[in-house]
C-alpha cells in the first residue's frame, strides 16, 4: 500500500493524541466505532494512514477497520473543507425543493455532492434528516443552520464564508 | 451525593409547587417564568440568541428574583419558532427574535399587556385568556410521552423530580417483584413506537424469562426515518424519563447493564444525554444500590456513524459490537441472543418515555387512550406541505383527517391536499379517500403503509408521486447494507425501472415488472429495512396508478415534478407583460416587452420553474 508521505507526517505529528485516543478506549467493549470517531475529530478525516496506525496501536485488524470505515457514512477517508456543507435530503425538505437548494450549491461552487472545492474551502454532502422538519429545506454549514431556503438565498449565504 | 428516598421526595415537594405555576396558571409567589424553546427547530431558528437577550434584559432591569427564564424542550409548534411562553398566564409567542426581547420585557412582564404582534395562533385577544386549549393544534392532542415537554428544563434533573419523575422508579425497587412489573406493561398494552409494533410487556417478558448472565437492556435512539423526529425532541426536552424507564427495565428483566444508541447526527441530545446521566449517577438512580435499595445499574451512551439499517435490531447490536450494521437471520430473537450473544431487550425512545407513567398509573390507566389492538397515544412528527408544522401526540384511532386538518391546520397556500406518506421509507402514501380511517397499527398496515416511527409527511398536488416513490427508492438503494441479494439488487433494479419512468422512457411493461419484483423483494429480503423497502412504490402504484400510466402512456408528469417531461409556457392571453419572469430566469431565455407577450424559448430553457413562481399572474402554465 502506498502511503502519502504529507498525510504519514501528520499522523507523526499528531501521534500522542492518537495514542491517547486508542488508550482511552483500551478496556472498551465494541471500541472500534468510539475510536474511528474520536479519530475523525483529531485529523478531520480517516485516510489509510490514519487507520493503519490505528490498526497497528489498537491491535484491531487493518481490514476490520476499514470495512467499518466504509460501511458508516459519517466515516470519509477523504480531507473535508474549511466549512463543510450538507444539504438535508430527507423528506421534509425533499418535498419542499431542497433538491433545487442543492443544485443551486453544486452550480456555485462547481462541485458535486462528496466533493471539496479546490481551495478547500467548502465541502459538499448531502444528509439524511436532521429533525429540523419545521424549517424545510434546511442546509447547515458547519454547527449553522439554515432554514426555509429557496435557490435564491444561496450566494448570500455563502458569501458569509 | 446519592439521595434518599426522603430527600428525593422533598425535593419533589419543593419543585412541584414551582412546577405547578408554570403548568396550571396557579397565581403561586408573584414570580413570572419565561419559558423559551432550546431544542430542535427553535434552537436551529437561534431561540439561543432570544435566550440570551432574555437573560441580559432580566439583569438589567434587576428583575432577576422576580422572573425566571427557563429553556425548554418541544412546544410541538416547530415552525413557529423561535417559541416563547410565559407564566402563570400562559401566554405563546412565536417567531421571536431578539429584537422583540424588548418590547416584551417593557410591555408584558413590566407591563402586564402581551406584545399583540407575536401572539401565537390565531394572534387574536380572546385567544389570550385561555390561551392553550383554544388553539386547535393543542386541543385533540393528549400529551404522555410529551408530557414534560416544553415544561421542564431537560439540564436540571430537580425539574424532573417535580414533575412526579422517578416516582415509577422508586415504587418498582421498593414494592414489586420483577414479574409484577412486566404484568403491568403487558396490562397496558404498549406496543414498540420505533416500527413494527410488537408488544412490550412480551418482549421484556421473554427476556425475563432466560436464565444467563449478563443480560443488556438497549434504548434505539438511532431515529434514521426521515420527516420523524419525536426521538430527537423526547431526548433533548426529557431524557430522564428514558432513562428512568431504562432502569425499571433493567430490573424488571434482570440486567444491569444499559445503552443508548443515538445517531451522531444529533449533538444536542448526545450532550443533554450525557448530562442526564451524570445527575442521575450524582443522586444515586444510577450505578450501585439504587435508592439503597439493592439493585445495581448502569447506562452507556453509543454514537451511531450515519447507517439506517442500524435502527434495525440486530444491525444496531452488531453497531455497538463495533463491527459493520449489517442484520443477521433469525431466529434466535435477540431477547436470547442479543448484544455479544447475550439476551437484550431493545426498545424505542418514544416507548421508554411511557413506561414510568404506566407504572405510576397503572396499565388500565393507559388503555383508556387508544383502541383495542393499540393503546396509548402516538407521537408524530407532522411535516411537508402541512400549515403546523411540528410533533403532536394523539390517541390511537384518531382519523388522519383530525391530525392533519385540525391538529395540522391543513395544507398552506390554498392547495389541495393529495396524499400523506406515513412511517419513512418503509411505509407507503395513503390517499384522500382514506383520511377517515382511524389509524392505529393495524389500520395503517391495512393500507399498505405502516406506522414505523411516526414521521407524517403531507404531499399536495405540486408532488409527484412516482418521483416521490423514486426519491425513496434511491434512499433504500443508498442505505442498503448489501449483506442479502433481494435488498442489495432488487432495490438497484427497481430504482432504475423507477428513473425510466420519471425521464419518460418507461414503457407500460415496466409497471408490471416493478410490481413483480416489489413483491419478491418483500418476502425474500434477510431484514425489516429490504422487506418494507417497495411499500412506497407499491402503495402509489396502488393508490396512483393513473399517475403512473400518464408518465409511461402520455409521456406526460401531472404534478410538473419530473423535468424531462415538463415544458413551461406563458398564456399570451393572461400575460400582463410586467416582464418579472424574465428578470428572475437564470439562463435568459424569456423575452417580450411592454408591447408583446413574454415567451419562452424552449431551446433555451433548463425548467428550473422560477418563472412560472415569480409570475403574479400565474400566467406562466406548465402543459404537462
Amino acid at each position: 500500500m502506498t502511503q502519502n508521505p504529507t498525510v504519514c507526517a501528520e499522523v507523526a505529528a499528531k501521534e500522542k493524541e492518537l495514542d491517547a485516543i486508542v488508550t482511552k478506549y483500551k478496556d472498551t467493549r465494541g471500541k472500534l466505532i468510539p475510536i474511528l470517531h474520536e479519530a475523525q475529530e483529531l485529523f478531520g478525516y480517516l485516510p489509510m494512514e490514519v487507520q493503519l496506525a490505528i490498526s497497528k496501536k489498537s491491535g484491531i485488524p487493518l481490514a476490520e477497520i476499514y470495512g467499518v470505515v466504509s460501511f458508516y457514512a459519517q466515516f470519509s477517508i477523504y480531507p473535508k473543507g474549511d466549512n463543510k456543507i450538507s444539504v438535508c435530503m430527507g423528506t421534509a425538505c425533499y418535498v419542499k425543493g431542497a433538491a433545487n437548494v442543492l443544485d443551486e450549491i453544486k452550480t456555485e461552487l462547481g462541485i458535486e455532492v462528496g466533493q471539496c472545492t479546490e481551495d478547500r474551502k467548502f465541502s459538499l454532502d448531502a444528509c439524511r434528516c436532521v429533525g429540523s422538519c419545521g424549517l424545510a429545506p434546511v442546509v447547515t454549514i458547519n454547527e449553522d443552520v439554515y432554514g426555509k431556503l429557496t435557490p435564491e438565498d444561496i450566494p448570500d449565504i455563502l458569501a458569509k464564508y | 451525593m446519592a439521595k434518599t428516598i426522603a430527600e428525593l421526595q422533598k425535593i419533589r415537594e419543593e419543585k412541584k409547587a414551582e412546577m405547578a405555576i408554570r403548568l396550571d396558571r396557579v397565581d403561586g409567589n408573584g414570580k413570572q417564568c419565561i419559558l423559551l424553546c432550546g431544542v430542535a427547530g427553535c434552537a436551529s431558528s437561534g431561540s439561543l440568541k432570544v435566550a440570551d437577550a432574555f437573560e441580559e434584559a432580566i439583569a438589567k432591569e434587576g428583575l432577576g428574583d422576580k422572573v425566571d427564564l427557563v429553556k425548554v424542550g418541544c412546544f410541538g409548534l416547530c415552525a413557529e419558532g423561535p417559541l416563547v411562553m410565559t407564566t402563570p398566564d400562559h401566554v405563546l409567542y412565536s417567531h421571536v427574535t431578539p429584537e422583540d426581547v424588548a418590547e416584551i420585557m417593557e410591555s408584558h412582564i413590566k407591563g402586564g399587556n402581551a406584545v399583540e404582534r407575536l401572539l401565537a395562533g390565531d394572534k387574536v385577544q380572546e385567544e389570550l385568556e385561555d390561551a392553550l386549549p383554544q388553539i386547535p393544534f393543542f386541543s385533540k392532542q393528549k400529551r404522555i410521552a410529551l408530557k414534560n415537554l416544553g415544561f421542564i428544563d431537560p439540564e436540571n434533573i430537580d425539574e424532573y423530580i417535580g414533575m412526579d419523575g422517578y416516582v415509577a422508579l422508586e415504587k418498582v425497587l421498593t414494592s414489586m417483584e420483577p414479574e409484577a412489573v412486566i404484568a403491568e406493561v403487558k396490562k397496558s398494552n404498549i406496543r414498540g413506537r420505533g416500527g413494527a409494533g410488537f408488544p412490550t410487556g412480551k418482549k421484556w417478558e421473554s427476556s425475563a424469562v432466560v436464565q444467563d448472565d449478563p443480560k443488556y437492556v438497549i434504548c434505539n435512539a438511532d431515529e434514521g426515518d426521515p420527516g420523524a423526529f419525536m426521538d430527537r425532541s423526547i431526548l433533548e426536552g426529557d431524557p430522564h424519563s428514558v432513562i428512568e424507564a431504562m432502569i425499571i427495565n433493567g430490573y424488571a428483566v434482570g440486567s444491569h447493564q444499559g445503552f443508548i444508541y443515538v445517531r451522531a447526527e444529533y449533538p444536542v441530545a448526545v450532550k443533554r444525554l450525557g448530562i442526564a446521566i451524570e445527575q442521575a449517577k450524582e443522586y444515586g438512580l444510577l450505578g450501585k444500590n439504587i435508592m439503597g435499595q439493592g439493585f445495581d445499574f448502569d447506562l452507556e451512551v453509543r454514537l451511531g456513524a450515519g447507517a439506517f439499517v442500524c435502527g434495525e435490531g440486530s444491525a444496531l447490536m452488531h453497531s455497538i459490537e463495533g463491527s459493520r450494521g449489517e442484520p443477521r437471520p433469525k431466529p434466535p430473537r435477540s431477547s436470547e441472543k442479543g448484544l455479544w450473544m447475550k439476551p437484550t431487550v431493545l426498545n424505542n425512545v418514544e416507548t421508554y418515555a411511557n413506561i414510568p407513567q404506566i407504572i405510576r398509573n397503572g396499565g388500565d390507566w393507559f388503555t383508556q387512550y387508544g383502541t383495542e389492538g393499540s393503546s396509548g397515544t402516538k407521537v408524530f412528527a407532522l411535516g411537508g406541505k402541512i400549515n403546523n408544522i411540528g410533533l403532536v401526540e394523539v390517541p390511537m384511532g384518531t382519523t388522519l383527517r383530525e391530525i392533519i386538518f385540525d391538529v395540522g391546520g391543513g395544507i398552506p397556500n390554498g392547495k389541495k391536499f393529495k396524499a400523506v406518506q406515513t412511517g419513512g421509507p418503509s411505509g407507503g402514501c395513503i390517499p384522500e379517500e382514506m383520511l377517515d380511517v382511524a389509524i392505529d397499527y393495524d389500520s395503517l398496515k391495512k393500507m399498505g403503509s405502516m406506522m414505523g416511527s411516526g414521521g407524517m409527511i403531507v404531499m399536495d398536488e405540486n408532488t409527484c408521486m412516482v418521483d416521490l416513490a423514486r426519491f425513496f427508492l434511491d434512499f433504500t438503494v443508498d442505505e442498503s447494507c448489501g449483506k442479502c441479494p433481494p435488498c442489495r439488487i432488487g432495490t438497484k433494479r427497481m430504482l432504475e425501472i423507477l428513473e425510466k419512468i420519471t425521464s419518460g422512457k418507461g414503457e407500460l411493461e415496466d409497471l408490471d415488472n416493478l410490481e413483480t419484483l416489489a413483491e419478491s423483494i418483500k418476502t425474500s429480503a434477510l431484514c425489516g429495512l429490504g422487506q418494507t423497502a417497495p411499500n412506497p412504490v407499491l402503495s402509489t402504484m396502488k393508490y396512483f396508478r393513473d399517475e403512473y400510466v400518464a408518465h409511461v402512456v402520455d409521456k406526460k408528469c401531472p404534478a410538473g415534478v419530473c423535468k424531462s417531461m415538463v415544458r413551461y409556457q406563458i398564456d399570451p392571453d393572461t400575460c400582463k407583460k410586467c416582464g418579472i419572469c424574465a428578470k428572475n430566469c437564470p439562463v435568459g431565455c424569456i423575452t417580450g416587452d411592454k408591447n408583446t407577450p413574454y415567451a419562452i424559448d424552449q431551446e433555451k430553457c433548463v425548467k428550473c420553474g422560477m418563472c412560472m413562481e415569480k409570475c403574479p399572474f400565474k400566467s406562466v402554465l406548465n402543459n404537462a
